[in-house]
Formats: structure tokens, sequence, C-alpha cells
């Protein structure tokens, strides 16, 4: 039974779930409704939680929820454990360190798996986080998978992006490369009790120091935190406040939802041009063909991506593999 | 593990409209015996599933808030301490106030012979005990649990 959008903005549990679950099954009348759903989005702040597998994620996640709560906000969490890529199924244990919460009607709470999807978020996830906005969470925070140093995804879809790290994890140099660590709008140094957060924290500034930031830009800050007890969750908090304030300036808020919006069009359209194209490659056994010339070096798949591209593989590619069909056999 | 050739790495692009069994797995009460549980968890995202791992010392309440959030098909519960008789049913009972009675509930644990038929008549669906294999649940969990339509 198709959800509508009604439901959802009536706060309605079970269809938001079940609406959530058609969107990751990608069943197409839940898109419909999100077409509806979607001018009731953007008034969530979306607070993006990545790091390394054990680095504290859903610890802190759940941390988080319980002064966010204390605030009076609502909440939704979207936390995202990866899938196997030999069976395609998953163990989704994020909920295990959410307990406190297990009970809260001000908070919902969704696990998701990656499905193959790389990046460290699963291909549904903007979806979600969609649903949850327009359900009217206040806040909604993603937790990605456990990544490592190039699955910078949740940039495009979070406010504020904490990238957490935990000491003893390499030296200076790691904290210097490109990727996840030039994501982080806050740094945690998670698990600060243990011997080398120090010298972590220090690699960290020292990194950050390096750039120049001008007037009006964002210096990540570094922040010392131990999710297990909530030791410096409050300040952590300060400065998450601090850049929701500075992101909500009209110059930066119209600049991220400018991105947004683009991440949002993309990933739509990069998902639906591929399905199409797959899709009328597919029909007569087309896409067989082909691959199998390829596989043996009689075409070359840029030709053929460019023709595809160019529409040409409507007809034309039908045509040329048919050929090609019958050339192997003389 | 056995290592499993490159070529059987399932191709997500396939999955697009259909369905993917989820099935939450849950230890309600006090006892703090969870490998049996963490098994089954395994078996079942070997499977191919998504399983919702809950963890230890839930309530009825929480696992059946779970399940309603995460939209999942079934629900299997490990029980240890004794507690099944007042568990399960209650697990059962809470799903059919949410108007979720569609949710399949089954379990395994220390659970005598004699209390099956009891369990059964309130509404658990089967209960595994001690010396049931893996695949005889896998088995029954792929020809019982069907995505919810």
């Amino acid at each position: 039974m198709a959800i509508s959008a009604k439901e959802i903005l009536s706060g309605d549990v079970q269809a938001a779930a079940r609406l959530m679950r058609d969107l990751d099954d990608e069943i197409p009348s839940a898109h419909r409704t999100l077409k509806t759903l979607y001018r009731h989005t953007g008034r969530a702040t979306i607070l993006g939680i990545t790091g390394a597998p054990g680095a504290g994620k859903s610890t802190l996640v759940d941390c988080v929820t319980g002064h966010l709560r204390q605030e009076g906000k609502t909440v939704g969490i979207v936390a995202i454990d990866p899938t196997s890529p030999f069976s395609g199924g998953a163990i989704l244990g994020d909920r295990i360190r959410m307990q406190k919460h297990a009970l809260d009607e001000g908070v919902f709470i969704k696990s998701l798996a990656t499905r193959g999807h790389l990046g460290g978020l699963s291909k549904s996830t903007i979806d979600i986080v969609n649903v949850m906005d327009a359900m009217g969470k206040d806040v909604v925070i993603i937790e990605t998978v456990g990544v490592g140093q190039d699955e910078v995804e949740i940039v495009k879809v979070a406010h504020t992006n904490l990238v957490l790290v935990v000491p003893g994890m390499g030296d200076d140099i790691q904290a210097m490369k490109a990727g996840i660590l030039e994501i982080a709008d806050i740094f945690v140094v998670n698990k600060s009790d243990r011997e080398g957060a120090d010298r972590t924290k220090q690699e960290l500034e020292t990194m950050v120091g390096m750039n120049t930031y001008r007037e009006g830009e964002w210096a990540p800050p570094v922040m010392a935190a131990v999710a297990q007890t909530g030791a410096g969750v409050p300040e952590l908090l300060s400065e998450v406040e601090r850049h929701w304030k500075f992101i909500s300036r009209e110059e930066n808020l119209e600049r991220y939802r400018r991105e947004k919006a683009r991440v949002e069009l993309m990933e739509i359209l990069k998902k639906r041009l591929l399905e199409k194209a797959v899709d009328d490659l597919s029909r007569d056994g087309v896409l067989d063909l082909l691959l199998q010339d390829i596989a043996r070096k009689i075409r070359d798949p840029y030709s053929i991506a460019e023709q595809v591209v160019d529409h040409k593989f409507g007809f034309h590619l039908t045509e040329g593999a048919r050929k090609g069909k019958g050339n192997r056999r003389r | 593990m056995k290592s499993v050739p490159a070529k059987k790495i399932s191709r997500s692009r396939t999955t697009k409209g259909k369905r993917k069994v989820r099935v939450l797995v849950g230890k309600p009460g006090l006892d703090g015996h969870d490998r049996g549980a963490k098994i089954i968890a395994r078996a079942l995202r070997d499977a191919g599933k998504e399983v919702i791992y809950t963890g230890l010392h839930q309530t009825p309440e929480m696992i059946v808030n779970a399940a309603e959030q995460e939209d999942v098909d079934a629900i299997g519960l490990s029980i240890l301490s004794g507690a099944h008789n007042y568990l399960f049913p209650k697990v059962v009972e809470l799903l059919r106030k949410k108007k979720m009675g569609k949710v399949v509930v089954f379990g395994g644990g220390i659970i005598p012979e004699n209390d099956i038929p009891g369990l059964r008549k309130k509404g658990v669906d089967r209960i595994f005990t001690p010396g049931a294999t893996l695949s005889e649940i896998v088995e029954y969990v792929n020809k019982r649990i069907r995505p919810r339509a």
C-alpha cells in the first residue's frame, strides 16, 4: 500500500517507517510520495558523524541525542552499517549503543545497510533524511559506516560534519593526507582519556593551523571528548551550536542549500540515467552481446559509452550489436 | 571463513524494487548470554537478510518500538533466563496493540518442551530449543518470513 504525504506530515511512525523502507527498496510509489514531501523539507538541522570503525560514532550519537532531547529537540537518527558483499545481508548493530532512547517518542532511529553503495552512506540516505525532515524532526543525525580516508559523501548532505578520531591512529602525516580530514567542521578526539590523546589533538590543531582562513571562513575546532562517559560533550555541542549559527548566516545558508540541491539532483540523475541506459540496452539482450564484444576486444567500452551518451544506442547500437553477432558467425 | 570467488559478489543494481527481508534479533530480559543471538544474526546475514541487532537487556516495549521504526518482517528472540512464558507473549501482545500482528515472532533458548504449545497458542510462530541446527533456523526464516506487503 502506498504511503501518502499526509500520513508522514502528521507524524505517523509506522507510515514513516514504511515509506523509508520503500525508498530503500526503491519502490516507485515511494518516490511519488517524496515528490510531494520535498517542499516540506529544509527545516531540520542535519548533523553528520563519521570516523573509523570503532571510533565511537554510535556512542557519541547516543550521548548527543540525550543532550538534544534535554533541550526539547526531537531527533531523527539514520545509522548506516555495511552490507556483506557476498550474501547481500547485513548486521545493523548501531541500536545497541542507543538503548537510552528506545522508548522515547521524540527519537526515531532508522538502521540502514549500504547495499553496495560506496562513500559511507546508503543510496537512500538523502531520501530518508528528507522524510525525517518532513516529519518535523528538529535535528537529523547521520552516522556513516566506519570509514577510512576517502568516504566523504556525508559532507554534501549534512550542515555540520563531525569527524571522530581516536588516539594512536598514526602520525601527523596521516592527518595531513587529503580526504576525510578535510571535510570536518569540527574534529572530535574521542576516547580522550586514553594515552596519546593530547598528541593527537595537538597534531590535528597543527594541521588545521597550517591552513589560512580568511575572514568569515570557518576554521574547524578540535574538541576532546569521552563519548562513553559524556565528558567533553557539552563543550562539543556548544561548538556545534556555534557552527549552526555560522551556517545560518544568509550567505552561508544559501550556499549550503544550493550545494545540497546540486547533490540531490546529481545523485538522482546519475541513478536514473544509468538505470535507463541499462534498461534500454538490456532489451533484446543487446547488453550481453556488447559485453561479449568488449570481453573479446572486438569493441571498446569507451566508444560504446560514447554512443550511449549520444543517444545512438537505441536503434543504432541494436543494429551494430546484431551485425557484430553476424560477423562472428561468419 | 572460506574465500568466495569475486564473481559471486552480489551486484546492487539488481536489487531495484526488490524487498529485502528485515529481521530484528534481540535479547529480552536479564540474562547476559548473547552468543546464541549473535550466531543467529550472523547466519541470517549470510542468508542475505538485513538483521537489526538490538543487543542485551531489552524490554518487550523496546523491542516492539524498534521493530516499528525499522519496519521489520520478523522478530527473533533469544531467552535463556526462564522468563520466556512472560516475555514472548508480551512481545506478541504489544505488536497486536500496535496493529503490527503480521510481524512473525520466533525464538529460541532454554525452553522446556512442555511450554512450547502454550507459547504457540499465544502467537509465537516457532520455538527452537537447544540442538536446533543453524541450517534448520535459516531454512525456517527463508520459508516462513516474507517481506510484508
